[in-house]
């Protein structure tokens, strides 16, 4: 089953799921950024975080990442979370 | 913007083609999948033009900073250079210049998928299964079912729901589109009614709820199912399309089919649908809600008209509201003092049927009215045109306000709504006059 065999590689690899044709996103390269990608860069291309900024408050951030677990079953460990959290909102909000 | 270079590359693609066997259709299921191993992804080596390069001030101003920034010409197979909002899964807004007629070209029609996971579908193997507790009988279609039906055309505007969400202030968390999150196609195909016809409805139906080929990346994120009320189910406009102006639908824009809602939001108009199933109890899933829903009564003229799915809170965004835009013109254009400047646009709404398109030079003082071109239906994009000649130079702001033949009107302040739905204040354009 692909659809396991992808949540495998979440847990276990940096993973990153591509379309054709679509080209890699370069955000800051500070502290966390790993986090990002291999948490939120399975299911989206990571433009959505350099479009929605910066106006983003940490509030907006931490809903975002919230979303992104409970109502869309990203599996993301706790610490991770918070890392892309501070990573986000030290970067990408205001 | 070039992204400063980055290290060494080593990404292996692989496809992945899975074929899926679900309820007796078979759905080819195609993947690209990059893994990098514990590298860093490298950029293109050939430096991407941003959108604010390639068009300086076409942009509006009022977007993010980093929409601004990210957002690129590019195009996706099949289609034309669009706005690029996201690559995966695709938005991709069409440029002002494809709304100056009333009919948008398939290749440059907006995308928009909420899902990572979308397959390429085999049209021959493509089959939409018909059925539901709420129905006394079920049929499975295949594409040749469909053309074999009585079919019919409406020319219709998809506007996603969320358009011009970007132009909020403050900005609200989403795809930050501008402007062109919408199109108008002549839509063929068959009414969902005679579908439904066929399966017979129980007197107990409430919704008749879509699914289509597309799906998450995670099995634990909740598909794009959507639903409609039987009523609206059964309106003579509500159609399985299978054709967009003349051709089969781009594989973007739902190959095979898709349903059509005139005079609704796109949310409801689900692509590469494979389901269509009546039900007696409300579609509770994650994109019927808390997705898509505005507040109670934050817009008194929009007809409630979903009542299964309402809450004392919240209700399901519905119907488009009256709206218009200025397409001769790009903001920041430059126009000639003392000569006649022809302004040219587009006014839709939800098929009451646009009455009046007003048109002020006066930052809204006083409101000629602007002439009305051809009318291909209640639920289409329907041209205005207005001249006047422009006599100091600097400066000069052009506003539009459509209205509809139930008295709705563009309004003049935003309705703040936590999603960022139902944008429709006046527009007010600026020019330069030299």
């Amino acid at each position: 089953m692909v659809r396991i065999s992808s949540v495998a590689l979440f847990a276990s690899l940096f993973a990153i799921t591509a379309m054709a044709g679509e080209e890699p996103i370069q955000l800051k390269q500070v502290t966390g950024l790993d986090k990002v990608e291999t948490n939120c860069g399975g299911c989206h291309s990571l433009d959505y975080v350099i479009m929605n900024s910066p106006f983003p408050t940490g509030g907006i951030w931490e809903a975002e990442v919230n979303k992104m677990i409970k109502a869309f079953g990203a599996p993301i460990a706790e610490p991770d979370a918070k890392v892309i959290l501070d990573y986000l909102k030290e970067n990408y909000g205001r | 913007m070039s992204g400063p270079p980055v290290s060494s590359m080593d990404i292996r693609t692989f496809r992945l083609d899975q074929e899926v066997a679900d309820s007796g259709r078979v759905v080819s299921r195609r993947r690209f999948i990059a893994v990098a191993g514990a590298v860093v992804i490298t950029a293109s080596t050939s430096p991407r033009v941003t959108l604010a390069e390639a068009l300086g001030s076409k942009l509006p101003g009022a977007l993010p900073e980093g929409t601004r920034t990210e957002a690129l010409l590019d195009a996706l197979p099949g289609k034309k250079p669009l706005i690029k909002l996201s690559y995966r899964p695709p938005n991709y807004e069409t440029p002002i210049e494809y709304f100056r007629t009333s009919i948008t070209p398939n290749d440059a029609f907006f995308v928009r998928y909420h899902l990572s996971d979308i397959p390429e579908v085999d049209a021959a193997a493509w089959t939409v299964a018909v059925g539901g507790e709420g129905a006394t009988g079920q049929i499975e279609l295949t594409l040749d079912d469909l053309q074999k039906m009585p079919s019919v055309e409406v020319v219709a505007v998809n506007q996603c729901s969320g358009n011009r969400r970007g132009l909020f202030q403050p900005h609200v968390p989403g795809v930050e589109w501008g402007y062109g999150a919408m199109g108008c196609a002549r839509w063929k195909g068959v009414r969902l009614k005679d579908v439904l016809d066929k399966i017979g409805l129980k007197k107990e139906a409430i919704e008749i709820v879509f699914n289509g080929a597309d799906g998450p990346v995670l099995p634990q994120t909740p598909d794009f199912i959507k639903s409609i009320p039987v009523w609206k189910a059964l309106e003579d406009s509500t159609l399985i399309a299978y054709e967009m102006n003349g051709q089969a639908l781009p594989h973007f824009n739902g190959f095979p089919a898709r349903i059509v809602v005139p005079g609704w939001t796109g949310t409801y108009w689900v692509k590469h649908v494979t389901s269509i199933k009546a039900v007696t109890k409300p579609e509770t899933g994650f994109w019927m809600n808390p997705a898509y829903r505005i507040p109670v009564g934050k817009f008194p003229l929009v007809t409630r008209s979903f009542t299964s799915q309402e809450t004392t809170a919240n209700v399901p965004i519905t119907e488009m509201v009256v709206n218009s835009l200025i397409t001769s013109h790009v903001e920041g254009a430059s126009v000639k003092a003392g000569a006649a400047v022809n302004i040219g646009g587009i006014a839709w709404d939800a098929g009451y049927g646009v009455s009046t398109v007003d048109l002020s030079t006066d930052r809204g003082r006083t409101w000629q009215r602007a002439k009305l071109g051809e009318d291909l239906g209640r639920f289409a994009f329907r041209p205005f045109s207005y001249s006047f000649t422009p006599r100091k130079k600097g400066g000069q702001i052009v506003m539009a306000r459509a209205a509809n033949k139930i008295g709705q009107t563009q309004t003049t302040e935003l309705i703040l709504n936590p999603a960022g739905y139902h944008h429709n204040v006046i527009q007010s354009l600026a020019l330069n006059v030299t």
